[in-house]
């Protein structure tokens, strides 16, 4: 069996992808499902610990994140929908009206 | 205080209990109401959605008002209703009433008179409170994003305009990049301490001491840190809130400065003085560095604005800094000054943006500080308002504004943080410059506008009177607010 | 009378918000200026009262600390709306609401016909009410108000004229300058509050409570560093070097507004804040060297550039700013009764000579409209002769500048002669203190001069106005003249509580007075000097000096501005060797050019051109610039990516974790 260890840097390792991911990539999807990562990586170390600790908290925060990260989906989307019709792009290099 | 073993004076119910969360269910079915009610009735009559939940909000607010000194805790101590929860709940409470009384005039200005505004800035209130009363992380966790979800839609409410759809947009992907940080840190605690409940955390830790050195649990402090600066926009991580502010609706705008900032500092300060006071070395430290980056940041950016909006978003990064001044000083003094400012503040700025909303023209034009020229003299009284917003947010006494600010800052000095008490003074004299630029316009450059298009409408007046209230009495005679407020500090 | 002290600041208050919501409505100018001086006329009334009282007491008694409503009370720290009354707020307040009611009452006249003349009456009755907050305040924070209320009224008075763009940017400058002094101020009150609660567990900024704990604080240190930034406070406040340049500009403001504000009340407000701490400032060698030194320097060096200037209240400007040197100098050499005494004859003759160039302004500019004139009514050369004009203008105005000028009789040479003897005599800073007693004795012969100058140039000679529009000169009317008469007969008889002990006419009432409020800064101070043992004879031979000097500096201004007239012509066609001698005014004229007014009149210049708006404005500006690249910069990261933003979040996250993670 694994040890706690390796989900812990797996989950470390998918958390650090994700967040490269928001900072290198250029569309707002992609970004989109790049937090995601991120969020489900935070998942991955919480069952983990709720395993390694045998207690259930971990595993009920996670379904509060899930529920939480599809909401976010549901207006994220939204929003992106609302600026495509406007500007005809989800690039986020697009998104410069404001600066400075 | 150890809070597993519960005083006896906290009404002990570890299932089901209503009467903590009283405030919050009472304004999520009035919520929930006015989304279907909203259906039911065309554009012209919106405004009676705004009345509703204007008497929704009155009626939570007695509910608050109620519970004051009676603290009840409940479901599993995932929260716990007590005087610090119920202060902020009225401070959200009151941002969120001033907030309502001025939508309606944009609304109709900008031509987006669509009535879920008012049930998503009372789901933003319930995120906030469930914050503010949240006693275990994963409360917590739900009332932010309760709080980021409306919020992001609120600030990119205005579906037809590009710079709301860009304020939206960036909001939610900031957001939802910065929760990452903050799970991350909850999970690493959780890991660290085998507990979410905000008091067993505190009371694992003093019974494993060694635990403190655990980078693990370090680190999931450093991460939360990170994701409630955030929300209270702390410089680094601020970077958002002038795009963001400055896209936004206006009367959204006065609502986000001030209500989720205020929820953010009431998670924050029940995670940290609660949940981990025996690190106090450790984040004090840290927020010492946030808060002179955050003020210095905030206010020396703020000089060369020439966007009214984006001026004041940057002066409410200035803000968080004062606050943060009050909190890195942890004790009580500071943390009733970190309460009593938070309050303040929610009347100063959002009676502020007020103004902005009146001075402002379709497709929020007008929002220019050099638009203000002359104000003063051809609206005395509302320029006068004006003038007494600005007084507040520079600190000059005898607006709240400065009682506030001597207290953060005395409550430094009592702490041992001098030089932090020097800088803030020092940041806050500095701030007067771009405060009083707007003042220089409206009272000595001549008008090039005849402001006719001004119409003040009865709630938004009714806004204004209240926010001078706001402003001046508590200036004047602090003794009760600030009594309130040191009832209500977590020690 | 005592409890109702509260009353003081009240009326003018009520004044205010009369004045400020139903002035428009109310349109009568009669009405709103009677509101506006009755409520500070009662104000003075109460304060007669208050004052009688006082008087009633045996000396150690005179302390009364009224409590009006509990204000912050927060923990161990504690600050009610509480006033304090002791001889020194005694005289502060008969200051301010006399003087202030005799200037509301010239207002009337001289604001007559003013767009928003309302406005005018609620900001001076703020005023008033902040600066009586200012002087009765019994802890710092409500002084703290007052004083930010002050400054906040001066910036809405100076800048009173908006459509003249100098006049805004004079009351931006002021404002900006107050503010530097303002945080100076605080954070000289944080120092103290935090030195008292972390050292002796007392966390106060009550006045009564600091003077009975002041025995515990050091000599120097910490005592230097919080004097200081109060200080620093008290050069904002008051125009001392270097932060003096606001208040030459603020004259464009009305000449009420002058008068009040700019020489009698609020720049003495930095004076008053030491008078109160002088138990604190004491405790502290070097700051009362700085403060002597800054007052020196300051009173010299205005009175030089007060020389060079022909706008009549940019003379007078100065000279203020040079008086309220000779304050500092007084204080700095622990000679506080003096400065408070000198503070209070300033008042009664600064405002005089203020109201008594307004009423020339007022004639001139009412003469120069008459014939659509548009030279200017400030400026001296325009003037002339005009006392023939405007007898009572002229009779008050010659009186208060015998009295600046330091002439024995009048109130200006007792107080002066009292600050200069002390420079001299007081044991505080050594050898220094002969230099500043020289300086202080200079300077004090600059001020017969150039006072002296405006009074010639001003009322005798020639009138130089427009022959056409002579017909229309005309004294002013009663309601302007008869505050001037009052100021003017103060002027005369205000230094007679002060006389010097040793002239033994009648003993120096006005130090006993204040005996109790600076006894215990005495004190202090004899811990580490030793008062030296003084002549007689030495302090008569001093005082006879400095009559000399004012004398001299009469002369100097007579020879140059009267004696040169008509005379060279009857001499000519007699005489003709000796007329060419006589036309060249014994070449005296080209020795005094070239002895002292041409190096004076250079180096004024060369002080007001050079120093003032190169260097001192240009730290000031260059502050400013500093910040402004800074905010440029800062603004260069906002870009408006959102990457950016996110990268600049990770990258924060990442140096705090590695910086806990690794240290």
């Amino acid at each position: 069996m694994l040890s706690l260890h390796s989900y812990l840097i797996l989950s470390a390792i998918l958390f650090s992808i994700g967040a490269i991911g928001v900072l290198i990539r250029r569309n707002a999807i992609v970004i989109f499902m790049c937090v995601e990562l991120m969020l489900n990586s935070v998942n991955l170390t919480f069952i983990a610990f709720s395993k390694y600790l045998g207690n259930m908290d971990g595993q009920i925060f996670v379904f509060f994140v899930m529920t939480v990260a599809a909401a976010e989906a549901a207006v994220g989307l939204a929003l992106m929908i609302a600026f495509y019709k406007n500007r005809e792009s989800i690039d986020v290099e697009d998104l410069n009206l404001m600066k400075w | 205080m150890d809070m597993l073993q519960f005083p006896a004076n906290i009404a002990a119910a570890a299932g089901v209990n209503f009467a903590a969360i009283m405030p919050e269910v009472i304004l999520s079915v009035i919520a929930m109401a006015l989304l279907l009610v909203n259906v039911f009735i065309n554009s012209e009559q919106k405004a009676y959605l705004g009345y509703l939940s204007l008497i929704g909000i009155v009626v939570t607010f007695f509910s608050v008002v109620s519970g004051w000194g009676a603290p009840q805790s409940g479901f599993n101590n995932s929260v716990l209703q007590d005087n610090f929860s119920l202060f902020f709940k009225g401070t959200f409470l009151v941002s969120a009433f001033l907030t309502i009384l001025i939508t309606d005039q944009y609304l109709k200005r900008e031509e987006c008179n669509w009535g879920e505004i008012y049930p998503l800035i009372l789901f933003a209130t319930v995120g906030m409170m469930l914050m503010a009363s949240g006693t275990d992380l994963m409360t917590i966790f739900l009332g932010l994003e309760v709080l980021s979800v409306s919020l992001y839609v609120l600030a990119g409410f205005n579906r037809a305009n590009l710079k709301s759809n860009e304020a939206g947009l960036k909001y939610f992907l900031l957001g939802a990049f910065s929760t990452g940080f903050l799970l991350y840190g909850m999970a690493l605690i959780y890991g660290s301490t085998g507990t979410t409940r905000v008091a067993a955390i505190a009371s694992y830790i003093s019974q494993n001491g060694m635990v403190l050195s655990n980078p693990m649990l370090v680190a999931g402090m450093l991460l939360m840190a990170v994701g409630f600066s955030f929300k209270i926009a702390a410089a680094p991580f601020h970077m958002w809130t002038p795009d963001v502010y400055e896209g936004a609706p206006t009367p959204m705008t006065a609502f986000m400065s001030v209500g989720p900032k205020a929820a953010g500092f009431a998670a924050f300060l029940r995670v940290f003085i609660v949940a981990l006071p025996a690190m106090k070395a450790d984040w004090s430290e840290l927020l010492w560095v946030l808060a002179v980056l955050t003020m210095t940041v905030g206010n020396i950016t703020a000089l060369k604005q020439t966007n009214i909006k984006r001026m004041l978003a940057y002066s409410s990064i200035a803000h968080a800094g004062y606050v943060l001044v009050g909190f890195t000083a942890g004790n009580a003094v500071g943390t009733a000054g970190v309460l009593f400012y938070m309050l303040s503040y929610a009347f100063m700025n959002i009676g502020a943006f007020a103004i902005i909303v009146l001075v402002g023209r379709k497709g929020e034009e007008n929002n220019n500080v050099s638009d203000y020229a002359g104000f003063g003299f051809k609206h005395p009284v509302l320029g006068m308002c004006m003038s007494i917003f600005l007084f507040s947010l520079a600190g000059i006494p005898p607006a709240a504004g400065f009682i506030g600010k001597f207290y953060l800052f005395s409550g430094a000095i009592q702490a041992g943080y001098v030089w932090l008490a020097i800088i803030g003074v020092l940041n806050s004299a500095a701030s007067v410059y771009y405060y009083l630029r707007v003042m220089v316009f409206m009272y000595m450059k001549d008008p090039t506008e005849e402001f006719d298009w001004l119409a003040v409408s009865p709630s938004l007046a009714l806004c204004l009177l209240l926010s001078v209230a706001g402003v001046l009495i508590p200036g004047i005679v602090p003794g009760t607010l600030l009594d309130l407020a040191q009832k209500a500090i977590l020690m | 009378m005592f409890e109702n002290v509260w009353l003081i600041p009240l009326f003018p208050l009520i004044g205010f918000l009369i004045n400020g919501f139903f002035g428009k409505k109310i349109k009568n100018e009669a009405v709103i200026g009677g509101i506006g001086t009755l409520m500070i006329f009662l104000s003075f009334l109460v304060s007669c009262g208050v004052l009688m009282q006082l008087i009633g007491l045996p000396a150690e008694q005179r302390v009364f600390e009224k409590v009006v409503f509990p204000w912050i009370h927060c923990g161990n720290f504690k600050a009610d709306m509480a006033f304090l009354i002791d001889p020194l707020s005694a005289v502060m307040i008969m200051v301010v609401t006399g003087v202030g009611s005799l200037i509301h009452l010239y207002s009337i006249g001289y604001m007559h016909g003013e767009e928003g003349f309302y406005r005018f009456f609620a900001y001076l009755n703020l005023f008033c009410m902040s600066m009586l907050l200012l002087v009765l305040g019994s802890n710092m924070l409500v002084m703290f108000i007052g004083w930010e209320g002050v400054g906040l009224c001066s910036y809405l008075l100076i800048g009173y004229y908006f459509e003249k763009k100098s006049a805004g940017d004079a009351a931006k400058k002021a404002f900006v300058m107050n503010r530097v002094g303002d945080f100076g101020f605080l954070i000289g009150l944080f120092t103290l509050y935090w030195w008292f609660g972390s050292n002796h567990n007392i966390w106060t900024i009550n006045f009564v409570e600091i003077k009975a704990a002041s025995h515990l604080l050091p000599y120097g240190g910490v005592v230097t560093i919080a004097t200081l930034c109060f200080f620093l406070g008290a050069t904002g406040k008051s125009a001392q070097l270097p932060l003096y340049t606001w208040l030459p500009d603020a004259m464009e403001g009305p000449t009420p507004v002058s008068a009040l504000i700019h020489a009698a009340t609020m720049v003495t407000a930095g004076v008053y804040m030491i008078g109160r701490m002088s138990f604190v400032f004491i405790k502290s060698p070097e700051t009362m060297m700085v403060v002597a030194v800054v007052g020196a320097c300051t009173a010299i060096f205005a009175a030089t550039i007060g020389t060079a200037q022909n706008d009549i209240k940019r003379v007078l400007a100065y000279s203020t700013v040079s008086q309220l040197g000779f304050m500092f100098l007084a204080m700095g050499v622990g000679a506080f009764g003096a400065g408070i005494f000198h503070l209070m004859t300033h008042a009664f003759f600064k405002a005089c000579l203020f109201l008594g160039s307004g009423s020339v302004i007022h004639a001139m500019h009412h003469a120069l409209h008459h014939g659509h004139l548009h030279d200017d009514a400030q400026d001296m050369r325009n003037m002339g002769g005009l006392k023939k004009y405007m007898p009572i203008t002229f009779l008050t105005f010659l009186v208060s500048t015998i009295a600046i000028a330091g002439i024995p009789g009048f109130s200006g040479f007792f107080s002066k002669d009292e600050i200069l003897w002390q420079a001299f005599a007081n044991p505080y800073h050594g050898g220094l203190n002969i230099v500043l007693w020289g300086i202080g004795c200079i300077a004090a012969m600059f001020t017969a001069f150039y006072m002296f100058r405006l009074v010639f140039m001003t009322f005798f000679g020639e009138c130089r106005i427009n022959p056409k529009v002579k017909d229309h000169l005309h004294e002013s009317p009663l309601v302007i003249t008869i505050p001037l008469m009052v100021l003017g007969f103060l002027a005369v008889v205000g230094g007679y509580i002060g006389m010097p002990k040793l002239m033994g006419m009648l003993p120096n009432y006005f130090e006993h007075w204040l005996d109790p409020v600076f006894e215990l800064a005495n004190e202090y101070g004899k811990e580490y000097a030793h008062v030296g043992h003084h002549t007689h004879a030495l302090e008569w031979g001093l005082m006879g000096l400095s009559v000399v000097i004012a004398v001299i500096g009469i002369t100097i201004a007579f020879t140059m501005y009267m004696a040169n007239n008509k005379l060279p012509e009857k001499f000519t066609s007699t005489f003709p060797a000796l007329h060419r001698a006589v036309y060249n005014k014994w070449y005296m004229d080209e020795l005094y050019d070239f002895l002292f007014v041409n190096p004076c009149k250079g180096f004024g210049n060369l002080l007001w051109k050079g120093f003032d708006v190169v260097v001192v404005d240009g730290i000031v500006n260059g502050v400013g610039k500093i910040f402004m690249g800074l905010s440029a910069g800062i603004r260069g990261l906002q870009t408006g990516y959102t990457h950016n933003y996110a990268l600049g979040m990770t990258l924060g996250a990442v140096v705090i974790v590695a910086l806990y993670i690794f240290r």
